[in-house]
């Protein structure tokens, strides 16, 4: 579904110039949820900006972009591409616009898709996300947190997408929220066949939504791993025990342990 | 954890004043700390970060502060001036905050705002001041000092600056201190390269923490005693330790919730909110 090789994105010039993401392969099947994981600036939401074309301007992306077929050049999309392909942002705080409506909200990708039955599809959405229609007319700011990243969610779903890119999705949210937004994004996935590509610092969240995950260090994968491997805690590269290890809670001896990774 | 209490707090409230009603954003909160880390969980809005602040006194405009009893090692915090909390903020107890970006002072150097930290509290010269400092940068596991002691808060990265924040507040020697979410901002080894920090600094020295947090696993493998907050009220307090046989609901629920990394499971138990949890602790008056 998704095939990525020889990924290089560089930000600025000159002294200020940052090699964000460094040959970076890989491979995500149909129907998968595939796990992207690493410590702040390694790269990580930076391949799923690559991947929508959403650092034209910004960086220089170069390398091999296939999804589902389609050879995407540089950082230009199709519409076609866009609508497959949707995102969910990490701060529903500062995703959705302020002064519109969550129908206004919704209806956007759908107008610019130029999709027919807006209302209903936007009734459709907000029911899918467990919201009833009361929500359609209120503002970001008169509902919650979670109520939001519902919002996040099925403005992604509107345009009836195949892959559905999720950075830290749930990060902003109380954990009792965040099992609410991961059992409707599960449930989602199944409903409508969807791929997802997750990106989280939570090893926790990744093993309990992804198949497969790629642990990032400074813009290169260092480990590929199945869920298995991460449940059975035996990734093979160093900087990835220690990851674990770290995940695990606050235990004072392995805490001397730990070793820089440059 | 020892005798005698550093800190009493008995029935403490918090309410805000809003264009809407009043708040009750503490209500009713008690408890004692010795020399031990207690740590208080809860998810947003449950009152923690306020109980913790309203300690020192530090009630945003608007709001109001009551308890039945508030005491620091025999002196009664409720009644004390502003002179007299001037002394024991930073001295007796100082507050971590959660994000070094936001708590230094972006145009004084390092070196300079943990100086400041001593000299106010101690009656010294600039040399020793100079001299505590690059101990302390030291002590909280900066290995080139002398640089970062010039350096300014943009220089340094997260963990290092939230090093630095608990060196300032370690130099006054404090008995006592309140870190609100210290290391939420951080990645996970560096959050816990700060904690082993602040842990053996805390055990060197016997001194008191009250470590808020809503990581429910990360207290309860740092700190040895919880109290879990809904609310503004605390529904449960039990030892660290015993986290996993934790009664009520809330906690239970609290806990199920969390994504496993060990075993898969189709779906997340989520947790359904009971409004008798809201009134399950008796506010007497």
């Amino acid at each position: 579904m998704i095939e990525i090789n020889h990924l290089d994105v560089v930000f600025g010039h000159g002294h200020k110039l940052f090699h964000a993401v460094r040959d970076l392969a890989l491979k995500i099947e149909r129907g998968q949820s595939y796990g992207l994981v690493g410590e702040s600036g390694s790269g990580k939401t930076t391949v799923l900006r690559a991947l929508a074309g959403l650092l034209a301007g910004v960086a220089r992306v170069s390398g091999e972009m296939q999804v589902a077929g389609e050879s995407l050049q540089g950082q230009n999309r199709s519409r076609e591409f866009r609508r497959r392909v949707q995102m969910v942002f990490q701060d529903p705080y500062g995703s959705l616009h302020p002064r519109h409506t969550v129908d206004t909200i919704l209806s956007e990708p759908a107008r610019v898709h130029r999709l027919d039955r807006i209302e209903d599809r936007v009734v459709q959405a907000l029911e899918e996300v467990g919201l009833d229609a009361s929500f359609r007319f209120r503002y970001p700011h008169q509902i919650s947190g979670g109520q939001r990243q519902r919002v996040s969610v099925a403005r992604a779903l509107i345009t009836d997408p195949e892959i559905v890119l999720l950075d830290e999705p749930t990060s902003a949210l109380d954990v009792s929220v965040q099992a609410e937004v991961l059992n409707l994004l599960m449930r989602l996935k199944r409903d409508h066949g969807l791929t997802y590509v997750l990106v989280s610092h939570n090893l926790a969240v990744v093993a309990h939504m992804c198949e497969a995950l790629s642990v990032m260090q400074n813009g290169s994968v260092v480990e590929t791993m199945n869920v298995k491997q991460l449940r059975d805690h035996t990734p093979t590269t160093p900087y990835t025990r220690q990851l674990l290890t770290a995940s695990l809670g606050y235990d004072r001896q392995a805490i001397d342990a730990f070793e820089e990774f440059a | 954890m020892t005798d005698a209490p550093l800190l009493k707090v008995e029935d403490l409230h918090v309410s805000y004043n809003t264009p809407t009603g009043v708040v009750e954003a503490v209500r009713g909160v008690s408890f004692e700390l010795g020399r031990e880390k207690l740590g208080i969980v809860g998810e947003s809005g449950s009152g923690k970060s306020q109980t913790g602040r309203a300690i020192l006194g530090l009630v945003a405009p608007g709001g109001q502060r009551r308890a039945r009893r508030l005491e620091f090692d025999g002196t009664d915090l409720l009644s004390a001036d502003e002179r007299t909390m001037r002394r024991i903020r930073g001295d007796c107890i100082s507050m971590i905050m959660q994000d070094p970006k936001y708590s230094l002072n972006p145009v004084m150097s390092i070196g300079a705002q943990i100086e400041e930290a001593f000299l106010v509290h101690r009656e010294t010269i600039r040399q020793e001041a100079r001299e505590r400092t690059l101990e302390m940068l030291r002590a909280v596991k900066i290995r080139e000092a002398e640089r970062v002691y010039k350096a300014y808060p943009h220089e340094v990265s997260g963990g290092m600056g939230q090093r630095i924040m608990i060196a300032m507040m370690m130099i006054p020697e404090p008995d006592i201190i309140i870190a609100d979410e210290p290391t939420s901002a951080l990645d996970v080894t560096v959050q816990l390269q700060v904690l082993a920090v602040l842990d053996d600094m805390i055990s060197e020295r016997g001194m008191g923490l009250i470590f808020i947090s809503h990581d429910l696993n990360l207290v309860a493998s740092f700190c040895d005693r919880i109290l879990v907050m809904y609310g503004g009220q605390v529904v449960e307090q039990c030892l660290a330790a015993e986290l996993d046989q934790a009664r009520h609901p809330y906690t239970r629920g609290l806990l199920n919730c969390l994504p496993s990394l060990d075993h898969g499971q189709d779906e997340l138990p989520v947790l359904k909110r009971d409004p008798a949890w809201l009134s399950a602790v008796k506010v007497s008056s």
